[in-house]
């Protein structure tokens, strides 16, 4: 239907020294209302301290289809973890 | 590579059989999805039209520390109804799409909220037994195989237990004020109970969708297992009230473990599914009041987006 308002994706940093995270969305007329709404619809017990909203219609999401070629790459390639080295016990800090 | 739907459903079962979540893209079977729209629009719909019971009391609460309570519910409530709106829209359905289908009554609500407040005991008893609950239910929810609805279940339930408390705490003040204070309270529980009892939907026997849910892990107990512990959880709560529960088949049963009680009259809950219930009419009407009334708003606010947009742009060219 033609007149609803758009979608925005809301993300929210809970404090200070932390990233923002996704948590939900919301309609808007505008992104000033989206901030807006979004800090009474997601921040009415001290969750934030800021706001980012994003038109939905703007984010461009990866395929579940492509899981394979994606991420499958990384399952053989234990030798990029710490224990895949062997190295005796009695060594410190390292 | 194109895969048959056999194939894909049972790929689906082995990812719910592994207790893997589904998120809004990957693939689902139809039903899935659409039983997931149902009932998640249910949901948020119960949260919307239960605000108007209580709405109706907060310029009457009898003192500031209730009303500011009452507010703060109410709102929480709308906060709970958009959680969910979002998270069924997920499933590719609109928002006015959802509103239009509670409007015109195509989909459905929770049943408890047909029935009027008519007394500020009442606000006591909702907050006390219907937001009981709706924790039993939710609190389930929140293992929910559907990532979106278990995530929005999560925040609603750290946000509902203070709801179900300054219930019981208005029940408390009733219950140790004056006589007629306590029959107040009493009234409301005679009123609210077997209500409250028929939120948790018809007994296993008759309901049509458990066997289905539980194997999508959509449910994850059945309407009769929560019912039950619902029941096992509140009576100590009345006792501590000095209420008396209005059943009189209900009683402790040591072998089983949990409290007998009485039949539930099915014939009510139907009623008022159907549409017959004490104020299915107000609370639709409402519903489309507010929503016809906010009309020109929500046309304006469009506007002049719009019209910001251009101007933007306009300056941007020059």
């Amino acid at each position: 239907m033609k007149n609803e308002w758009p979608l925005y994706e809301v993300f929210i940093r809970s404090k200070n020294g932390l990233e923002h995270r996704h948590v939900g969305s919301l309609h808007a007329s505008d992104a000033e209302m989206a901030i807006e709404n979004a800090r009474d619809v997601y921040t009415r017990r001290q969750e934030g301290v800021s706001i980012w909203v994003v038109p939905s219609s703007e984010i461009t999401a990866s395929n579940p289809e492509n899981f394979g070629e994606l991420f499958e790459p990384a399952e053989d390639k234990v030798y990029r973890h710490p224990t895949f080295y062997d190295l005796p016990h009695e060594l410190k800090h390292i | 590579m194109e895969h048959s739907i056999e194939y894909l459903e049972k790929q689906f079962q082995d990812r719910i059989d592994r207790g893997e979540n589904i998120e809004a893209k990957d693939w689902m079977p139809e039903k899935y999805r659409k039983t997931h729209i149902r009932q998640i629009s249910q949901h948020a719909h119960s949260e919307i039209v239960g605000m108007l019971p209580e709405g109706n009391w907060i310029s009457r609460a009898p003192s500031l520390r209730r009303k500011v309570a009452l507010l703060a519910k109410v709102q929480d409530e709308a906060g709970h109804g958009l959680y969910l709106y979002s998270a069924a829209e997920t499933l590719g359905i609109s928002r006015d799409e959802l509103f239009h289908q509670l409007h015109t009554g195509k989909a459905k609500y929770s049943s408890i909220f047909n029935y009027p407040a008519v007394s500020w005991a009442d606000m006591g008893a909702i907050g006390w037994l219907v937001d009981g609950a709706a924790i039993i239910n939710q609190v389930m929810l929140t293992r929910t195989s559907y990532g979106p609805y278990a995530r929005a279940m999560v925040r609603i339930c750290k946000e509902e237990s203070f709801h179900q408390r300054q219930g019981y705490e208005i029940m408390i003040t009733l219950c140790n004020g004056t006589e007629e204070q306590k029959e107040m309270a009493q009234d409301a529980l005679n009123r609210w109970w077997w209500p409250s009892l028929m939120m948790f939907g018809p007994t296993d026997a008759e309901s049509t969708h458990t066997e289905q849910s539980m194997k999508w892990k959509i449910k994850r107990k059945t309407n009769d297992e929560l019912r039950q512990q619902f029941i096992d959880i509140t009576i100590p709560q009345a006792e501590f009230l000095g209420l008396t529960v209005p059943d009189p088949d209900l009683k402790w049963n040591e072998e089983r473990g949990h409290y007998d009680f009485g039949e539930i009259d099915w014939t009510e809950f139907w009623q008022v599914v159907k549409g017959y219930g004490p104020c299915n009419k107000e609370r639709l009407k409402a519903r489309n009041k507010a929503w016809d009334e906010g009309a020109w708003v929500r046309e304006a606010a469009l506007a002049y987006a719009e019209k910001q947009s251009a101007k933007k742009i306009i300056s941007k060219a020059v």
